[in-house]
């Protein structure tokens, strides 16, 4: 195939909603939503400060198979609130994970499936959102004991604060180049820092940073792929068919310390860092 | 420089006496010491400023690269000494945390991944039967919070100034919402969960226990044997519920502001196998 045919053949997974990015990843026919807009679980939180909820409050969940397997999908929706978790929308990520665990008690298999978007903790319900990523933490270290949890980072939001953790967490990642994976995004350091430590408008710099090509070659994120939702969706199925590592990343202390400590601080970049971590973990 | 919070606490519930001149062996961000309490030894960690960081961003009490990780080990090592042990100790996280560290080089390193290591040892300890309470005597800001201290089976937290749980500092909220921190205030009485007061945050449902009326800057006996009855109840509680969060959703208090965490972990069961 010639790059023309190739790019002409690509569907694109993050021009998707987060609940077309969930039934385009399921086996086709299978998608049943859970906790769906009819139920009309809106934020108690968003009317009071005079912002319009959404009845799935930006996060869809979605059970049916995958690759032929029981499967559960938590999808966040960019396009509500910027993909912020609030007490709805995270705790039915929570509950979703949950589940899954119970499944396992039980002796029955799913796979676990997180597609990430979003800012973080929604600011109008701060704590409310700050207490549900701990339970979503929570259920992700509770759940990897018994399959491996993928976390899929699609764009153009990407995944910060709070769920930058969660995703962290995930027993592999897989992300597209478009995505950005960081703790604090670039306008909160140059808040916090100064225009100095960081300028948030330079895009060159913060994808060379925190972008998904980045986060591939040092060994934050497993897998790089194309913005292709049969890309995403081979690598999702892939993951699974490694299972539960030894260890997960968030478990390698002294691996990662040592990685650390090759780091000078007052010499180091985005460039160097990849001589430095190349091809590890 | 004045002792924090953080190493008050560690060191009035650890009988840390050699603290003022400088805490022998003890380097670095993070304090940990196994001490008695009541008729069982708990582990005891925290993370205290270290104005010698190699990362000029976390050199203040705040979660950074190193502390991230440092904490991991500290809590890993309390795991793999009972590893065999029947009744596992306790852990104390005492929370006296700023922020995550705001850097260039911490995002470029992955903070987000050295805080997870801590959300991580914190929440595989709770699962492998160790009793995890946080005592929060300082502020709990944050992914910092996350890192060290919101895995725990029990939460518990001093009443005093300076004590706050919240997602963002006030002046960055205030910034951001662009309100003035009165405004902030004012909008915290009206919506529980922006609140900065910890009287608030303790109508969440969240918080174990509330200890009001401690000098949190200078404890004295009295108080840090209220602090030893509170944390010994908590580690009591805490060994005869389930080892997952659950607790959190059980109170009166939860019932009734946090209804919606309530109905959708009911509404996902009911639709969980299809009808």
């Amino acid at each position: 195939m010639s790059g023309h045919e190739t790019f002409i053949a690509q569907h694109s997974f993050i021009e998707l909603t987060a609940r077309e990015r969930a039934r385009a990843l399921l086996d086709a026919g299978t998608f049943r939503e859970l906790i769906g807009p009819f139920d009309r679980l809106e934020s108690p939180w968003l009317a009071m400060q005079n912002v319009v909820c959404q009845a799935d409050d930006g996060a869809v969940i979605a059970r049916g198979t995958l690759g032929g397997e029981a499967a559960v999908i938590a999808a966040i929706e960019p396009a509500f609130q910027g993909g912020s978790i609030g007490e709805v929308s995270g705790a039915k990520i929570a509950a979703a994970l949950e589940m899954a665990v119970r499944e396992f008690e039980a002796g029955r298999k799913i796979l676990p499936v997180i597609l990430f978007e979003t800012g973080g903790v929604r600011l109008q319900e701060a704590n409310l959102g700050l207490a549900v990523i701990a339970e979503i933490q929570a259920g992700i270290v509770a759940l990897r004991r018994y399959v491996p949890v993928i976390g899929v980072i699609g764009g153009m939001v990407g995944c910060f604060g709070g769920m930058s953790l969660a995703a962290a967490l995930c027993t592999r990642l897989i992300m597209t180049r478009q995505a950005r994976l960081g703790m604090n995004g670039p306008e909160v350091i140059e808040q916090e820092a100064g225009v100095e430590e960081l300028d948030s408008h330079d895009r060159r710099l913060i994808w060379s940073m925190i972008g998904g090509e980045q986060r591939a070659a040092v060994g934050l994120v497993d897998t790089l792929v194309e913005d292709d939702t049969d890309q995403v969706l081979d690598a999702v199925l892939g993951a699974f068919k490694s299972g539960v590592p030894a260890s997960h990343r968030t478990e390698q202390v002294d691996a990662q310390l040592e990685r650390l400590a090759r780091v000078d601080p007052s010499a180091i970049d985005p460039v160097v860092l990849r001589t430095l971590w190349q091809g590890e973990v | 420089m004045n002792a924090s919070r953080g190493q008050i606490w560690f060191d009035a519930l650890t009988s840390n006496e050699g603290a003022a001149s400088g805490n022998e062996g003890q380097e670095g961000p993070i304090r940990n010491a196994d001490a008695p309490l009541g008729n069982t030894t708990a582990s005891f960690i925290t993370i205290v400023p270290d104005p010698h960081n190699r990362f000029p961003r976390a050199t203040d009490n705040v979660v950074g690269l190193e502390q991230g990780w440092l904490l991991a080990r500290a809590v890993r090592n309390v795991m793999d000494a009972d590893r065999d042990a029947s009744v596992k100790r306790p852990i104390v996280a005492i929370v006296d945390v700023k922020s995550q560290a705001y850097g260039r080089r911490e995002e470029l390193l992955g903070v987000h991944l050295a805080c997870a290591a801590g959300v991580d040892a914190y929440a595989s300890a709770r699962l492998a039967g160790h009793p995890v309470i946080a005592l929060i005597v300082g502020p709990a800001m944050s992914g910092a919070f996350l890192a060290h201290g919101y895995q725990a089976n029990r939460i518990i937290a001093l009443d005093a100034d300076g004590i706050a749980v919240h997602a963002m500092g006030k002046e960055a909220a205030a910034r951001v919402t662009r309100r003035s921190v009165e405004g902030l205030d004012e909008l915290g009485d009206r919506v529980l969960p922006m609140s900065y007061k910890m009287s608030a945050y303790a109508k969440l449902g969240l918080l174990h226990e509330l200890i009001e009326g401690i000098n949190a800057d200078a404890p004295g006996r009295e108080d840090i044997d209220r602090v030893q009855s509170s944390l010994i109840a908590a580690i009591d509680d805490a060994r005869k519920g389930p080892r997952d969060l659950s607790s959190r959703l059980q109170s009166a208090d939860a019932k009734r502001i946090r209804a919606a965490s309530i109905e959708v972990r009911k509404r996902m069961a009911e639709q969980w196998d299809a009808p």
